[in-house]
């Protein structure tokens, strides 16, 4: 196999990867915060975090498998698997294979969602906050393309759209019985009465 | 009323009835068993709580069940502001409420048994502990007091459920339901205080002879509790199937004003207006062709110079405030008819008011954890019927006939 | 043979509204987004829209039944 087709195909995948997760990200903090109305209908934002993910998954897989399959990159399975196991760039590539097992565990919780409950999907699913800077750090820190000016403005304009997406929802207002919810648990009407 | 019946027996004002006066009076509590279910079955006694659901049904069910050793909860909370029968009954007659408990805990084969008393209601907790300690050994190794908040949901059986497993009195979703899943997992029998008194004398005396204390197809007594104009307020026991107008002279003395209308079953109940009110047998199926509900048995009478829409403001403010606040139709639904009908009430209603209030109501029913929102529809729907001139008046007015009426006398 | 039945849990539910946007012929929310569900069996031909609406829902909320209640 040619090895600059897979070399590219490493590069290109890895970045279509990153493009992709931070629209992920993004959508998925609009979804929490219930954007949408009348125009653009709420299951669209959730429908296309969900089928943009399984996308990114697809080019995930591309990435990693050209990387290990490429005789020059020398990095075989053990890179892949084990984070921090790899002689090249250590840490870098490292923060990637976390990511990467962070993702598929979100992935694989979000898929049997209606079997394992709410509470374990959602305990899991906060791992995404993890998963993204981690894998924006291995593009930065271990991305032969790193340094060129186009590499930085792609990364910029994902970092700036997912920021963006994260103020939306912070400052959108909470759902509407979710403080009341919180503090019923806690026992507000308990023995001590209210 | 005559019979051998809940509030025979000594004086109830005079506090609790020991335990030999009961034995002699009452004679031996008698053994459980599957007889005992069917007699309560043919016996059409119905939850005394609110639900009025059958009891021998209930206790079937929960005796059938697989899942541990089931739990009885005697429900005295009694979170009804106005209804006042369950706490004297636990107050003067606490033996026969463990007896019933007693009945109940070996017709399922129930292990604990758990008196979930309102921690308002001092003195029934304090009556029915006295009591259990002059109860058999087994009995008082099972039984304990748990004091419930004073809070209107808190009487929910989820609710009690709930507040046993984790210190939340707050209604659950159900599947499952407690007879299912309760207690510590454990299938759990919710029974009302009043429902186990009755139980005590059924399996003393038999389901035919309770079926005969009722007037004409109705089986056995209810407590009911009078307020408002009546000479007599308070706690008295009447035959299911007597006439409210009748219930209301006999036992309560009768009128001390003209009425306009009648409260009947509490916060949760209906109005009735006076012309209906009178000749109304106190039927479960009766009641429930004709759109009402015996419900707790509060029957409160309101006097002509007070308003139905006030009251009504009133009451929908207090259910409201006393929502768990655990789902959206409930929080805001009920929360926005409170507030439209307390301003329909002050004179201060917006033109769309009393259209919303009707569509709010009509969409709220079945749209809770629990009955409380339905039991607050319900509530305000029978007073837009009982008072449709009243409402009028206040919401195109913006003023109070009754009041009208008391300066125009 | 009737279809199973769409149930909402209340406590759970907040009023995301997704279920009312999948399946409107079945689904409509009240003034303050809590869904209205009309009673009954899911007919035949909205099965698979109501199977959609059940997995989209954020939070669980929306279960189907089989066989009434």
């Amino acid at each position: 196999m040619n090895n600059t087709l897979l070399w590219y195909t490493t590069r290109g995948a890895g970045v279509v990867s990153m493009v992709l997760l931070s629209g992920v990200m993004a959508l998925g903090m609009l979804t929490r915060a219930r954007a949408g109305g009348r125009r653009w209908p709420r299951f669209l934002t959730a429908a296309l975090h969900r089928d943009l993910s399984l996308m990114a998954l697809v080019f995930l897989a591309l990435h990693v498998v050209t990387a290990v399959v490429d005789p020059y990159t020398h990095l075989g399975i053990t890179a892949a698997t084990i984070p921090f196991g790899s002689y090249y760039r250590t840490f870098w590539l490292g923060l990637g294979t976390v990511a990467v097992e962070l993702m598929l565990a979100i992935a694989a919780t979000s898929l049997l969602r209606a079997r394992i409950g709410q509470r374990a999907w959602r305990a899991v699913h906060w791992l995404a906050y993890a998963c993204w800077p981690i894998a924006i750090a291995h593009g930065l820190g271990t991305g032969t393309d790193a340094g060129s000016v186009w590499m930085s403005a792609i990364t910029a304009l994902c970092v700036a759209g997912v920021l963006s997406a994260g103020a939306f929802r912070l400052l959108s207002p909470g759902d509407p019985l979710g403080a009341e919810k919180r503090a019923a648990t806690r026992g507000a009407l308990s023995e001590a009465g209210r | 009323m005559t019979g051998i019946s809940l509030l025979a027996g000594p004086d109830p004002l005079s506090g609790m009835e020991a335990a030999t006066s009961h034995r002699t009076r009452l004679g031996a509590l008698p053994v459980a068993g599957p007889r005992l279910i069917e007699a309560l079955e043919r016996s059409d006694l119905r939850g005394r709580g609110g639900a009025a659901f059958p009891v021998g049904r209930k206790w079937r069910a929960v005796a059938g069940r697989r899942g541990g050793a089931p739990v009885v909860l005697v429900n005295g909370a009694e979170g009804e502001p106005l209804s006042r029968k369950d706490r004297v009954l636990m107050e003067a007659r606490p033996h026969l409420v463990l007896d019933g408990a007693a009945l109940a805990a070996a017709a399922v084969g129930a292990g604990e048994v758990l008196l979930y008393v309102g921690s308002d209601h001092g003195a029934a907790a304090g009556a029915l502990r006295r009591a259990l300690a002059d109860r058999p050994e087994a009995e008082r190794r099972r039984t304990r007091v748990v004091a419930a908040p004073a809070r209107y949901v808190a009487g929910e059986e989820t609710a009690a459920v709930r507040f046993v497993n984790d210190g939340v009195a707050l209604p659950t979703s159900a599947p499952p339901r407690p007879f299912e899943r309760g207690v510590a997992g454990r299938p759990t029998l919710v029974q009302n205080v009043e429902s186990l008194a009755h139980v005590a004398m059924i399996g003393r005396f038999g389901d035919g002879w309770f079926r005969d204390l009722g007037r004409g197809a109705s089986s056995g007594t209810a407590l009911l509790t009078l307020c408002g104009a009546v000479h007599r307020p308070g706690v008295h026991e009447v035959a299911q199937g007597t006439a409210l107008g009748e219930a209301i002279d006999t036992a309560g003395g009768g009128l001390t004003d003209a009425s306009s209308a009648v409260l009947l079953g509490g916060y949760f109940g209906s109005w009735v207006t006076a012309a209906e009110a009178w000749s109304l047998p106190l039927d479960a199926a009766t009641l429930r062709d004709r759109g009402h509900t015996l419900g707790c048995g509060v029957v409160a009478v309101l006097p002509e110079h007070r308003c139905g829409v006030v009251e009504t403001a009133r009451i929908l403010s207090y259910l409201a405030d006393q929502s768990a606040r655990q789902c959206g139709p409930c929080v805001f639904g009920l929360g926005a008819i409170a507030a439209a009908v307390g301003r329909i009430a002050s004179g201060g209603a917006e033109a769309a008011d009393l259209e919303r209030i009707r569509r709010w109501s009509g969409e709220l029913s079945g749209r809770g954890a629990c009955h409380h929102p339905d039991g607050a529809a319900g509530m305000l729907l029978s007073a837009l019927g009982a008072f449709p001139e009243e409402f009028r008046h206040h919401h195109e007015l913006g003023r109070c006939s009754a009041t009208a009426l008391r300066e125009a006398a | 043979m009737d279809g199973p039945t769409l149930h909402v849990d209340r406590i759970l539910c907040d009023g995301h509204g997704l279920c009312a946007e999948l399946l409107p012929e079945l689904v409509r929310l009240d003034d303050w987004g809590y869904p209205i569900v009309l009673p009954g069996p899911v007919p035949a031909h909205l099965d698979g829209h109501a199977r959609r609406a059940v997995a989209a829902c954020p939070l669980l909320a929306l279960r189907l039944r089989q066989g009434g209640r």
